[in-house]
């Protein structure tokens, strides 16, 4: 294949990534979008392997067999409850790619520059290694803590600023000595000391984030794959590699922003950690107040029996409990009753953006029920019932009524206004944030509590019956 | 007891305290109720509409007066041209008395009343809480006065306010500018829209924003940070500075303007003057401006309150009885507030009241009882500031409370003022564009040629992902992260590299993408196929 043929495949393949991206963004073209993505990569990759740098097939032939065989297995048995896993430990995977290509790419003799090209492709060199390093760790943290293997809380190293701090002035003087190592050897050294130190960064960084800004987390090493693999496209003087990881880059970018603007909050204090951590004071103007009503399963299918507008509020506990399903039975019985139900979606419910919309879209609950906050929060003065299953800071009314909340100020969903509101819970327990709730505790809410699929299977025999 | 209800004395008032339909609502309380011979008529409630209600009608003011425990009012009580008496000595000693009384600028009065012993009842006074809604009559009056305002411009104005295009000639939509984006001047902005002019509104207080362009109007900003909420919902003053910026902006937008509506108002202080004459010389002729604040000395400079004066060719009406210019309307608004409030004074349907002085609006209205002067209340929290805008009781800053006198209480104290966001704004760029330049000049023509790809591919993410429906944010993500497989092109290239370390490197680094670019694309269909309606 020639340079411009491979070049036309390349371009191909770059507008083909495009069109997959604007293709998600209705759940119409979703899955064209997807399948626009597939024809991407194969051209890029087929494109590649014709190319004449390439003499050596079969390695490559059985590495991506394994590879292909591995991921679609993967892909095939995980649960959608459990996507935030998956999706993190495939960004440790790209991380990690980076680093060694990068690497490769550094020892490789015949790759070899002069003056200013010598330094700027040294930059490039550090830089792609660098985000891959810190990727790499950082999702594997995310990975262990999604899957509950680390604990969600936040770790929070004292002076852990300090220690940032450090990795930063190291990573930086180790650049210098890198860029002006004379030989390969004397540069591996540098090299090294920044791969440690990226490692332990991404770990620290990841660590001492809570449970609840997991979203964030994991667009932003999503993010950060994207921009491992521009920085690698540089290295390689490679466009395609440069406008895919682009693409990716920004778009992670935007989803972070996007979803610390739904938290209300700074997207450097997310990444600084720590949920609530500013003071103790904040947990002594806490103190739970008042008494919870406490109610059964065949009562809560009396209120919905009676409701003519039911809104539904998932959030990270329905996606623990495996409920959706239920859910969904619920959605079914009550439309036959001529119950209008609609779903709230809060852009930070669960472990990942958008992963409430997955589950439900799993358990065929229509899309077109489903609504976001912004869409919905209106309506709740209209409804009968609003039902929580398993969410509990995103429906929590101090971030709009106590300033002194630390979650002061994030947009929630607004369920007290509702008629009644029934919160489905398993114990009286705080959320991730570690706010205590005053929706428990007004007078027109009711607690549900046990299992969220356990009891919706109650109320659902009892609605039935 | 006896509720009357007496024809309004004041100048031009139109509106009277209880309807034929309120006042059966009275009676089902327990209470009886007499109401002076005419006193609906202005408001098209003829007598014999008040007897078919069982109201008894009474001839003689001085009879209706004497015989009543509890008198309905609309206007504060005030000398009877008819009589030559004070309608406080009209009152029997002990008697009830509610109505608008503005207790902070009517001392005198309040003294008045406390000699008679009376037990009195302000409307004004109703706290802006939720729960109190159905009792606040000075939101009543406003969301009136607002509408009337646009009909009172609209007679004034040459034009029609809505575009058309008729076979004489294209008709360009009127533009109408709102000051003051409280109940009044929403009320404004709907009615304006209603009419099919094009609206622009502006206020002082961000959160106000949403309910304006909710209403179909442009929101026009004050290029200047400060936040204007005072406390209970109103407006506060504002720093000089915003001040200035403010009147700028609205000179500017004024030229622009066919008809202005300016509604602001600051509790306990004169009106804004937000509209200097200068401002008014330079408007085109046939202008109309209506000065809802005009009872507070108007927020333009050139009104003349309670006249329609025309200066300039532009027209300036100053009428300080919007809500009354719509008798009917009006009365039946405030005779239902006041019927909600009666039923919270008597929930035992006894025709006795019971002034359950725990109740925070209770407590709030009632400024004097049996001659003891309870006012002013202890303050009741209002809205939850500042995250809370209560969306569905706007917070008045322009609450132009028209018909009844208004001279509102509860100085609050200025902010300070930051600026400098332009700079902010504008600072990045210029370091971002230096160091590119800087790049430019030392690095070689390659790299800057990847980064123009780079910085291209980069504003196409940007505009692509911002599109995506969040419902979709997991496909997205994952479809990303099989995209960012790509890598696998650098280990593709290299892995046939003479060097076996290279060789090595190269193919983990396919295996691991390829679990990624394999793994990661299966797991989206699989989740997109389940995305059916």
């Amino acid at each position: 294949m020639g340079e411009g043929l491979i070049a036309a495949a390349y371009l191909i393949a770059t507008m083909l990534f495009i069109l997959s991206l604007g293709g998600l963004s209705h759940p119409e073209t979703a899955r064209r979008g997807n399948l626009f993505g597939m024809i991407g990569m194969a051209f890029a990759v087929a494109a590649t392997i014709l190319s004449p740098q390439v003499s050596l097939y079969l390695p490559i032939f059985l590495a991506m067999v394994v590879g292909g065989s591995i991921g679609i297995t993967a892909a095939t048995r995980v649960k959608m409850t459990q996507m935030p896993e998956l999706v993190a430990i495939m960004h440790s995977l790209v991380g990690l790619a980076a680093v060694l290509v990068g690497l490769a790419n550094y020892i490789d003799p015949t790759a070899y520059y002069d003056g200013p090209a010598r330094t700027v492709h040294g930059v490039e060199i550090y830089l792609g290694i660098l985000i891959g390093a810190v990727t790499f760790t950082g999702s594997v943290i995310a990975f262990g803590k999604l899957s509950g293997r680390i604990t969600g809380k936040p770790l929070l190293l004292p002076g852990r600023h300090t220690i940032n701090f450090v990795i930063l002035v190291g990573v930086i003087l180790a650049g210098s000595w890198f860029i002006g190592a004379r030989s390969h050897e004397e540069g591996m050294i540098p090299l090294g000391i920044m791969i440690v130190l990226a490692l332990l960064f991404g770990i620290h960084m990841v660590m001492a984030i809570g449970g609840a800004d997991m979203p964030v987390v994991i667009s932003m090493l999503n993010s950060y794959s994207g921009w491992a693999a521009s920085a690698t496209g540089f290295m390689l003087g490679n466009d395609l590699l440069i406008v895919t990881g682009a693409l990716v880059g920004s778009s992670g970018a935007i989803l972070s922003y996007i979803m610390c603007r739904a938290m209300n909050r700074h997207f450097l204090s997310v990444i600084a950690g720590g949920f609530g951590t500013e003071g103790g004071a904040v947990v002594a103007s806490q103190a739970p107040a008042g008494d919870v009503i406490p109610i059964t399963a065949q009562q809560t299918a009396e209120l919905l029996r009676r409701a003519k507008n039911v809104i539904i509020v998932p959030g990270y506990g329905m996606a623990v409990a495996q409920a959706q399903h239920s859910v969904y039975e619920l959605t079914t019985l009550l439309k036959e009753k001529n119950v209008n139900v609609r779903f709230a979606i809060h852009p930070v419910a669960g472990r990942m953006p958008g992963h409430m919309n997955v589950l439900l879209a799993e358990a065929h609950v229509p899309y077109d029920i489903v609504f976001e906050m912004d869409e919905i929060n209106k309506d709740f003065p209209d409804s009968d019932v609003a039902m929580v299953i398993g969410a509990n800071d995103i429906v929590n009314p101090s971030a709009m009524e106590d300033p002194k909340s630390p979650i002061a100020g994030m947009p929630v969903l607004e369920v007290w206004k509702a008629k009644t509101s029934i919160v489905m819970k398993r114990s009286m327990s705080s959320g991730y944030a570690g706010v205590d709730n005053p929706l428990f505790y007004k007078a027109n809410n009711r607690m549900l509590f046990g299992d969220a699929k356990k009891m919706l299977d109650e109320v659902i025999a009892a609605l039935k019956s | 007891m006896k509720i009357g209800i007496p024809k309004e004395i004041h100048k031009d008032e139109r509106r009277v305290a209880a309807t034929p339909e309120s006042a059966k609502r009275l009676i089902e309380l327990g209470f009886s109720v007499a109401i002076e011979s005419g006193a609906g008529s202005s408001a098209d409630f003829p007598d014999e509409a008040y007897r078919s209600a069982s109201v008894d009608v009474v001839a003689n003011p001085a009879n209706l007066w004497a015989q009543s425990d509890f008198v309905l009012k609309v206007r504060e009580p005030e000398n009877h041209p008819q009589l030559n008496l004070h309608e406080v000595d009209l009152m029997p000693d002990g008697s009830a008395l509610m109505c608008f009384l503005w207790p902070a600028q009517n001392q005198q009065l309040l003294q008045r009343l406390t000699a008679k012993r009376a037990t009195v009842f302000a409307m004004d006074c109703v706290p802006r809480i939720s729960r109190a809604q159905k009792l606040d009559a000075l939101s009543s009056m406003s969301n009136l006065a607002g509408y009337r305002a646009v009909i009172e411009a609209a007679h004034h104005f040459g034009r029609i306010l809505g575009g058309q295009i008729t076979a004489a000639g294209k008709i360009s939509p009127a533009k109408v500018f709102v000051i003051g984006a409280g109940v009044a001047g929403l009320a404004a902005i709907g009615a304006a829209r209603g009419l099919g002019a094009a609206v622009y509104a502006t206020d002082t207080r961000a959160e106000v924003r949403d309910q304006i362009k909710s209403l179909g109007a442009e929101f026009v900003e004050v290029p200047y940070r400060e936040e204007g909420s005072g406390t209970g919902g109103y407006a506060k003053v504002m720093s000089e500075g915003y001040q200035k910026a403010q009147r700028e902006m609205i000179a500017k937008q004024a030229l622009d303007s066919d008809l202005i509506i300016t509604t602001a108002l600051i509790p306990g202080k004169p009106a804004p003057k937000l509209i200097a004459a200068s401002v008014v010389e330079m408007m085109r002729p046939g202008s109309v401006i209506v000065d809802l604040a005009a009872e507070q000395g108007g927020n333009c400079e050139r009104t003349s309150p309670g006249e329609v004066v025309v200066r300039n060719s532009v027209t300036l009406i100053g009428y300080t009885d919007l809500a009354s210019r719509l008798p009917r309307q009006a009365s039946t608004l405030y005779a239902t507030n006041l019927a909600n409030l009666i039923e919270e004074l008597c929930p035992n349907k006894d025709g006795v009241l019971h002034i359950n002085l725990e109740d925070e609006v209770i407590r709030a209205v009632t400024v004097t009882q049996n001659g003891t002067i309870l006012w002013p209340p202890p303050p009741v929290a209002v809205s939850k500031q500042p995250v809370a805008p209560q969306p569905l009781k706007p917070a008045v800053a322009g609450a132009a409370t028209a018909g009844a006198t208004s001279k509102h209480v509860e100085p609050k104290k200025s902010a300070t003022a930051q600026s400098g966001s332009l700079f902010k704004a504008v600072l990045p760029m210029l370091v971002a564009g230096g160091f590119l330049l800087l790049t430019g000049q030392y690095a070689p023509p390659d790299l800057m040629q990847h980064l123009v790809v780079f910085a291209l591919a980069c504003v196409v993410g940007y505009m692509v992902i911002w599109n995506v429906s969040s419902s979709l944010h997991t496909p997205l993500m994952s479809v990303t992260n099989a995209i960012s497989s790509i890598i696998a092109i650098g280990a593709l290239i290299q892995i046939s590299a003479p060097d076996s370390l290279i060789f090595i490197l190269a193919g983990i680094g396919i295996l691991l993408t390829s679990i990624n670019m394999f793994g990661g694309f299966y797991v989206t269909q699989r989740m997109l196929r389940m995305f059916k309606r």
